[in-house]
């Protein structure tokens, strides 16, 4: 078991390494930060823009095999470079990605709880009255792009709020700008303003989850082995809960890890629409400034939360189904 | 290494039966209700039958006859949608209508089951031993974990699992399915229930593990002293290991009574067919096999009368007026009686079939039969050849000429086929081979079949697809109608194609369902570049020799029953008159009455065509019926090979006496009075054979060796040797020839 892991997070590490790599090279080759500088009020001399780039270790004319090593030099000691701002990029990365990780978490494991919960009973209940409205609410939910529900969800919001005559519910930004309080109020403040893009994201997710676990659900209920467990003196219910429902849940946690994986950068417009400042909306902003470190940080942290969740998805895995840890 | 004997169980029905029974079922009906306007399938219409303590019972029945799923609805196992009246009494208590927590509490105590498929029946993420002691945690939670894991170690050594205590923490996929089968009774024995309801426990199972698993079977009852339910479709198993016997119809019973009865002097024409449609081990020259024409009838569309009449010889206009119900012999009530029933009953409601409670047929221990000519066939005491008509098959013309004289059709010389065992992803490293094939060689001559018999993963199928391949072979050669395929070149190569093609074991998945049969017997032609004129003429002749109506050439394959789709597959390798035709199991996934017309139209298009047979089965009574030579394989090599009547009278390598042993006869007295050899464990893992000769690991005569002798067969690998003045070799240094029983 432990070799099998180890085997894994070798692996992966490679993997990132290599995602890591393409995507500075990729954004050192296309992007043009001189132009972000030239187009500057007023414009400043050449030499000035080339010592500007220079400081940056973002200069075209240094050959790029030499910025990416002086980058990757940096990355090893935990230094991602700078903005092209001259800010820097660490600081200001991990801040983003508490606002994130913070968000697609919950939404994550709410989301996927409750599909699971649903398509797993609805399979039990096929062609029955709750298998219906289940298929039917989640096949609505999957035709709907996400930034739509975002925005209705956020004009019910507004609604609500006229109806109930004061603000109860927080559809704009992480929390109240200039509110100060006790540590436990500022978390309150925290939860109320993340209620509604955590509630988005979870729908979504909540749609794809039911109708995955469902069909993985309907593939083991007429299993011999369930019928095996029955016969041995188990009930209905306990015999789908602990030999099938266990083994439906298999597949299901590789669909898990992936999702939460993609949501990093996939809940960009969520983030967007209620004024998150998270990595998604980051990423997309530094693309129009031509900020190359930031997109290679932007896709180092997405890599690393990809493989991260692929490696929690073989512990989950390994702990689900033991025959791959022998 | 043992050899075990099986005694013959005692037949414990002498006592009186008015003590409660077991497990008594009276009328019970099952019903699936059809979903989204498709009519309701009534899998299951008036069974009735009792164990007593102690009683094997079995139930025989074709595949859709209902014998499983009456038995699931005794246990509560059938799902909510299908609608079960009757009744089920356990010790005299109903159980039917039960809720399912209450039914819990009797499944796996009182009343446990064996299913057939071992291969699926664990769940996959739990430890053998863990499921094992769940079964004993859920019924005496207070047992503990410790007590349970003790019991689950107990039971696993008593059903035979070598060294429990390791065995009960490995998962189901490190078992053999013979090993899988015997947890799975381990299971059903870990309460000392009172019934045990076997569903076709050894059909999934090799011969030689099938005679462990029924061994074992025995052992079980011995040991808890339940009633057993055998249901099964393999007349051989049932007749030394039962003591009543049920024939089930189209969900309904047709026939009971005791074992011998039926099998002597079967009352009812489906039963005397399917006893006919048997091919026999034991007989020499058993004719050609009674063949039952037609197929079941659909469970959701029965005929009025009774479900057989369609498929009867002997139906008179009577049997088609109402169903005849399950009564002794000669208390069937007359045809005029019939006639007047059948008036009145039309005139009476619907409702007023429902039979009151008092009316129902108990099973008191009385042979029945549901035909209203059982008397008469009683009376004149018809056997199954009375009745069938039973087809002329003409002797194959060149079996008058010596064997040495005929064309060689196919030689096979030293062929090996080794498959590299890779480990790695990314640096790919040889850690092994298995010896799918290892040296084999046979020749066929002209007319003549020759059978490649062997249990699962012996590579008899591998040999087959390493023929079909016609390429040249990792070593040894293959000759066909004397052209080596190592010389072949493209051209040469797809014109022999067209004197040997295949039949496979699957007639579902053999023939593309989006294809009429006019196309899919057609291919061969057209890729051949037949003219199309010729091309039509061709395929109607085909679809008329082996036995279609043309008719149905305009049809998709899912339209056919089994039998009608194999018929199929032999038109289309007929279609470019091959000289050899190569049989894949051809019979293996049909029911036995169905199996007895596609046997037959075997032997007759040998007979008029001339055709050479390469046949590949694991059933030997099949084998002994159409095959004039036969090989024996183990383990990639073949064991003995010669001709029929020899290997089956006098078998000499062990393993061949073994295998002929392990078959049960559809014959109780031959049965009960026959010592089965069973042989120990699994066959080994072709990727590591034992050293010299690969049988004596289970060998039954290499532990009554001495030492000495014994170090000949662990370090000699034996070569096939006459052994019988004529036509018989075996690979075996101590061969001796024995007539097994």
């Amino acid at each position: 078991m432990g070799k099998f892991l180890a085997r894994r997070l070798l692996n992966y590490v490679v993997l990132i390494f290599l995602a890591t790599s393409f995507a500075y090279l990729l954004a050192a080759t296309n992007l043009y930060p001189r132009g972000y500088f030239e187009q500057m009020q007023p414009p400043p001399s050449p030499e000035a823009v080339n010592a500007q780039l220079d400081a940056l270790n973002l200069n075209d004319q240094t050959p790029i095999a030499q910025r990416y090593l002086t980058w990757l030099g940096g990355i090893f000691t935990g230094d991602f470079g700078k903005t092209i701002q001259g800010g820097d990029v660490a600081s200001q990365m991990w801040m983003k990605a508490g606002v994130t990780l913070r968000l697609i978490t919950v939404a994550t494991l709410l989301g996927s709880f409750l599909g699971i919960a649903i398509g797993a009973y609805a399979a039990i209940r096929q062609y029955r009255a709750f298998d219906k409205s289940a298929t039917a609410v989640s096949f609505f939910v999957l035709s709907v792009p996400t930034v739509v529900i975002a925005i209705v969800v956020q004009v019910l919001a507004v609604s609500i709020n006229d109806l109930a005559g004061f603000q109860l519910l927080r559809y704009s930004g992480e929390y109240t700008a200039g509110f100060s309080g006790e540590w436990y109020e500022l978390l309150l403040n925290r939860v109320y303003h993340a209620l509604l893009p955590t509630l988005v994201l979870a729908v979504a997710l909540f749609a794809a989850f039911a109708r995955y676990q469902r069909n993985m659900m309907l593939d083991v209920l007429g299993a011999d082995f369930v019928r095996t467990a029955m016969a041995k003196g188990l009930t209905r219910r306990k015999a789908l809960f602990k030999h099938a429902l266990r083994t439906a849940l298999i597949p299901t946690i590789t669909y898990f890890t992936f999702t939460f994986g993609a949501l990093v950068s996939g809940a960009t417009f969520t983030e967007k629409i209620y004024g998150w400042h998270g990595m998604g909306a980051w990423l997309i902003d530094s693309i129009a400034r031509h900020d190359v470190h930031v997109v290679a940080a932007v896709s180092w942290f997405m890599a690393i939360t990809i493989m991260a969740a692929s490696f929690l998805s073989d512990i989950l895995y390994a702990w689900l189904d033991p025959r791959v840890r022998v | 290494m043992s050899i075990d004997t099986a005694e013959a169980t005692e037949n414990t029905t002498d006592e009186p039966t008015s003590e409660v029974p077991v497990l008594e079922v009276t009328d019970l009906n099952v019903t699936f209700q059809g979903l989204g306007g498709n009519p309701d399938v009534h899998a299951v219409r008036g069974v009735s039958y009792a164990v007593h303590r102690g009683e094997v019972l079995g139930i025989v029945g074709e595949s859709g006859s209902g014998k499983s799923v009456s038995s699931m609805a005794a246990m509560g196992l059938l799902p909510d949608h299908a609608v079960i009246t009757g009744s089920v009494r356990l010790h005299g208590e109903e159980i039917l209508g039960k809720k399912d927590k209450e039914m819990a509490r009797k499944r796996g105590k009182v009343i446990s089951m064996v299913f057939q498929d071992p291969l699926s029946g664990l769940t996959p993420v739990y430890t053998v031993g863990d499921q094992l002691a769940e079964a004993v945690l859920v019924h005496d939670p207070k047992a503990g974990k410790d007590k349970a894991r003790a019991r689950a170690i107990e039971l696993l050594s008593l059903v035979g699992i070598p060294r429990p205590e390791e065995r009960y923490r490995s998962f189901p996929h490190e078992f053999s399915g013979g090993m899988r089968q015997r947890v799975m009774i381990a299971m059903a024995m870990a309460n000392d229930p009172d019934v045990i309801i076997c569903d076709e426990p050894t059909t999934a199972l090799d011969v030689t593990i099938q005679a462990q698993i029924l061994d074992l079977l025995r052992t079980a009852q011995r040991e808890t002293g339940a009633a057993i339910v055998m249901i099964t479709h393999d007349l051989g198993v049932v007749a030394g290991f039962v003591d009543r016997l049920l024939v089930m119809y189209a969900g309904r019973p047709v026939e009971i009574g005791d074992v011998d009865e039926i099998y002597y002097k079967s009352r009812m024409p489906y039963t005397m067919g399917l006893l006919g449609a048997v091919p026999r081990m034991d007989q020499e020259r058993q004719g050609a096999l009674v063949p039952i024409k037609g197929n079941p009838p659909s469970l959701s569309a029965l005929p009025p009368g009774c479900p057989f009449a369609p498929r009867c010889p002997i139906a008179q206009p009577e049997c088609e007026l109402a169903e005849p119900e399950l009564l002794t012999i000669g208390g069937q009530p007359s045809a005029e009686r019939i006639r007047e029933l059948a008036v009145a009953h039309e005139d009476a409601s619907a409702g007023a079939r429902e039979k009151d409670p008092e009316e129902r047929i108990h099973d008191t221990g009385v042979r029945r039969a549901a035909c209203i000519r059982s008397g008469e066939i009683d009376t004149n005491d018809w056997t199954a050849r009375d009745i069938y008509p039973v087809p002329e098959i003409p002797e194959v013309e060149a079996s008058s000429q010596a064997r040495e004289d005929r064309a060689e059709m196919l030689r096979v010389d030293d062929l090996i086929k080794h498959h590299p065992l890779m480990k790695g992803a990314v640096f790919k490293r040889r850690v092994g081979t298995v010896y799918a094939v290892d040296g084999v060689g046979f020749d066929i001559r002209e007319g003549e079949t020759l059978a490649l018999v062997g249990e699962s993963g012996c590579g008899k199928s591998s040999t087959l697809m390493e023929i079909m391949g016609l390429e040249k072979p990792q070593r040894g050669t293959i000759e066909v109608m004397g052209k080596s395929t190592a010389t072949l070149g493209k051209r040469d190569r797809f014109a022999l194609r067209r004197d040997m093609q295949i039949v496979f074991q699957d007639p579902m998945s053999s023939l593309d369902p989006r294809m009429p049969v006019f196309d899919i017997i057609a291919e061969p032609l057209r890729a051949h570049d037949v003219p199309a004129a010729e091309v039509v003429e061709r395929v109607y002749e085909l679809i008329r020799l082996v036995g279609l109506n043309t008719e149905h050439a305009t049809r998709f394959p899912s339209e056919f029953s089994g039998g009608q789709r194999q018929r199929i597959g032999i038109a289309r390798a007929l279609a470019l008159e091959p000289k050899l035709l190569v049989l894949d199991e051809p019979v293996s996934a049909l029911d036995v009455s169905i199996q007895a017309g596609v046997v037959n139209l075997l032997e007759e298009l040998q007979a008029k065509l001339g055709l050479a047979y390469l046949f590949v089965a694991h059933d030997l009574s099949v084998v002994r019926h159409i095959a004039d030579r036969v090989a024996v394989m183990y383990l990639g090599k073949i064991v003995e090979i010669g001709d029929t009547t020899s290997i089956y009278t006098r078998p000499a390598h062990p393993y061949t006496q073994a295998l002929l042993s392990a078959i049960p006869i559809p014959d109780p007295e031959k049965e009960r009075a026959r010592t089965h050899i069973v042989l120990d464990g699994d066959l080994p893992s072709p990727a590591n054979p034992p050293s010299g000769c690969r049988f004596r690991t289970r060998c039954q005569k290499f532990i009554t060796l001495s030492e000495s002798e014994q170090e000949r067969c662990v370090s000699n690998e034996p070569t096939i040797q006459p052994t019988n003045g004529g036509d018989q070799g075996t690979a075996c240094h101590y061969a001796e020839r024995l007539t097994v029983s």
